[in-house]
């Protein structure tokens, strides 16, 4: 048995432990969907980073700036700044008016059957493509770090669906998930989270660390060695903007579109983050508003010198490893492959410091930590998407108002876990059948954080601060702004691998389009909705989110244990 | 009473259950007259004095950097201190911005909004014992 398989097992072990703990703690519905309210700040801070640092970032950030240096950057920036949005305007107001999902804010004031209906499908919107994007980076990933478990699964998961035949790596993650989600809960989602965010600020101080004594903790000769490395096409090292974005070379609406590709990702980054429904849901598993900014201060202390550290993981490898080693060995050749930055690095730095075992043992670890950066992840998105499903529609939209029933503790529980179990074996599916074709970076930024700013973020926005929005605007801007997004995407640039040389729309970040759409669509939609006298009462009830959001009088309460 | 179900000392129906029971005029009065209090607007207003201005600043410090490296880029590819340029460091500048901006607000969270929360609070206490 190797290092790599040894390490992967600790991994899945501890996991499965956390999760056999927390099924004991998983018994009423809000112990299922937001852990009981019982998350101390700090643990839900670091939940939140653990939740959000995925795999592309880890691997996918390091893998821009080892590749096109400087540029890779400005997504680790976007990022954190992200989470200043979050703290002003999100976290506490999210914490005083919601109870398990996102639309239980949207819809306070609303009609709860259109607008919980709208949410359900932006929040799936989200949550499925980020979940494809991990999954199918966790399929590739585990095939090149980990050959052996890939080999040792296929005889196990080797089964063909609906002619789609399943890949046994994503089939073993998908799997993973599902046992935490179902059994667990959010209590096994919140731990796994945590373990995980410990699990890889570990992995990155200590290859920062390594780095930085290759360099004798010189960062003068560091930097003087990453400007010695040049870019072939327009001649700068990497040090200097303009590789990833080359500024100044086409034109789109009279504007340089580099600038604008660039503008709008920061756009979708800044915004998208206060609208990613798995996020958001950390908020309902704190006691109060005042743990929720707490939680926001841990995250951002952790994501941002996680993201800092990108530095020093992205052109530590682009200096010590460089480009062309930077790559999958499928024989006979070696490919390049940029989410393999980080993990080449770690094995260079072993080799370098510990001998031949030591950069065996290095990439083994940083291949575990970014295994359980994957787990912990898709476990959440699992949470996010079957709340939609299961809480928002079955129990809130189809039982209580369509058919008028009170639907017990133990029916709810029961129908989140059978959601989270279609949920899992629906995303094994998609994953494998849209593995071969789909950008999975592209999907991450180019969609998922989109859709969140242009339909959820509106929403949210304007249900805590615009008394005049309705039903009309929040259906709108929801469904529209998914919608338009999905839309852009797929007649853009990205969507596909081989990349469309002649797209319909000029951008592959369709954010700084799309998102002033959706804003645009809630304030039209609300001025429709007012014109056909279609809602009053979300006037009415402003007031009472008002107070609520701003005070948390009537916040849900910590239930007695 | 029908008000009594969301007194703050025992919140048990959420706006959903509220809202479906269809909630009467008393309660809308109830929430409007709360808003309308002293201590409501103090806090609102406290609350936008701060997270308007940095919600602003933010935005327009972080934009600058994606504007300055498309518009500025020679200016930006300066070399500062060796061969770290103007680019770089400001872009690490954001972390630091970010990290303060939220160390600010959280210092102002904790003390002033916080305080002003809780007087809303003990407002409504009181409003709902003095109520018939």
């Amino acid at each position: 048995m190797n290092v790599t398989l040894v390490l992967f097992l600790i991994v899945v072990g501890i996991t499965l432990v956390i999760t056999g703990w927390a099924a004991r703690r998983t018994r009423t519905t809000v112990q299922f969907w937001a852990a009981g309210r019982g998350i101390k700040g700090w643990q839900n801070g670091l939940a939140i980073s653990g939740d959000y640092m995925s795999a592309a970032s880890f691997l996918g950030i390091a893998g821009l700036i080892a590749f096109n240096g400087y540029d890779g950057f400005m997504y680790s920036v976007g990022w954190l700044v992200a989470y200043l949005t979050v703290l002003f305007l999100i976290a506490e107001p999210m914490r005083n008016t919601g109870k398990y999902t996102l639309a239980d804010v949207i819809s306070y004031r609303m009609s709860p059957i259109p607008v919980r209906s709208a949410a359900a499908f932006s929040t799936v919107a989200v949550s499925a493509s980020y979940m494809m994007a991990q999954m199918i980076g966790a399929g590739s990933l585990i095939k090149i770090l980990i050959p052996s478990l890939d080999t040792a699964l296929k005889p196990w998961f080797n089964w063909t669906v609906l002619g789609t035949k399943l890949d046994p790596s994503i089939t073993l993650v998908g799997a993973l998930m599902m046992i935490y989600v179902i059994a667990g809960g959010m209590v096994a989602t919140t731990w796994v989270q945590i373990v995980k965010a410990i699990l890889l600020m570990s992995g990155a101080v200590l290859l920062s660390f390594l780095v930085l004594l290759h360099f004798g903790f010189n960062l003068g000769s560091f930097f003087d060695s990453i400007a010695g490395i040049k870019d072939s096409k327009s001649g700068l090292n990497f040090t200097q903007p303009g590789i990833l974005y080359a500024y100044g070379k086409t034109q789109v609406w009279g504007v340089d579109k580099a600038l604008l590709e660039n503008v709008s990702l920061g756009m979708a980054l800044i915004l998208g983050t206060a609208g990613l429904p798995h996020i958001l849901m950390r908020f309902f598993t704190v006691p109060d508003a005042k743990a929720a900014r707490q939680s926001v201060a841990w995250a951002m202390g952790l994501i941002g010198s996680f993201y800092i550290m990108t530095t020093f993981l992205g052109f530590g490898a682009a200096t010590l490893v460089g480009k062309t080693k930077i790559c999958a060995t499928v024989a006979p050749k070696c490919t390049p492959n940029s989410n393999l930055a980080a993990p080449r690095l770690a094995e260079y730095l072993g080799n370098s410091f510990f001998g031949t075992g030591g950069g065996e043992f290095l990439l083994a670890f940083i291949a575990a930590v970014a295994f359980a950066t994957i787990l912990a992840v898709v476990a959440g998105l699992t949470l996010a998407a079957s709340g939609a499903f299961s809480h928002d529609f079955y129990v809130n939209v189809v039982r209580t108002h369509l058919l008028h029933g009170q639907v017990s503790d133990r029916e709810q529980v029961l129908v989140a876990r059978i959601t989270a179990a279609l949920v899992g074996l629906l995303s094994i599916w998609l994953a494998a059948r849209v593995g071969a074709t789909a950008n999975a970076a592209a999907l991450v930024a180019g969609v998922a954080f989109v859709i969140a700013s242009a339909a959820n973020l509106p929403a949210i926005l304007f249900t805590l601060f615009w008394k005049r929005f309705n039903t009309w605007g929040a259906v709108a801007s929801l469904v529209g702004g998914s919608l338009t997004t999905i839309w852009l995407v797929a007649i853009g640039p990205g969507w596909t691998v081989p990349v469309n040389e002649n797209p319909a729309f000029p951008l592959q970040n369709v954010g700084i389009v799309s998102i002033p759409i959706g804003f645009v669509l809630a304030i039209v939609g609300t001025y429709i909705g007012e014109l056909v006298k279609a809602d009053r009462l979300a006037d009415q009830k402003f007031h009472e989110i008002d107070v609520r959001a701003q005070t948390g009088l009537g916040a849900e309460p910590v239930p007695v244990a | 009473m029908e008000i009594d179900r969301s007194r703050p000392s025992q919140p048990s129906a959420s706006a959903q259950e509220e809202r479906e029971a269809g909630s009467a005029g008393d309660d809308v009065a109830y929430w409007e007259g709360l808003e309308h209090t002293e201590e409501f607007r103090q806090l609102v207003s406290a609350r936008l004095r701060f997270v308007l201005p940095a919600t602003v600043f933010f935005l327009a410090y972080y934009f600058l950097l994606p504007l300055l490296n498309g518009l500025a880029p020679n200016f930006m590819r300066t070399d500062v201190v060796g061969h770290v340029n103007i680019a770089y460091l400001f872009a690490l500048s954001q972390f630091f911005v970010a990290w303060l901006l939220a160390w600010f607000y959280i210092r102002r969270a904790n003390g002033l909004f916080d305080r002003l929360a809780a007087a809303v609070r003990e407002r409504a206490a009181r409003g709902r014992r003095t109520a018939p």
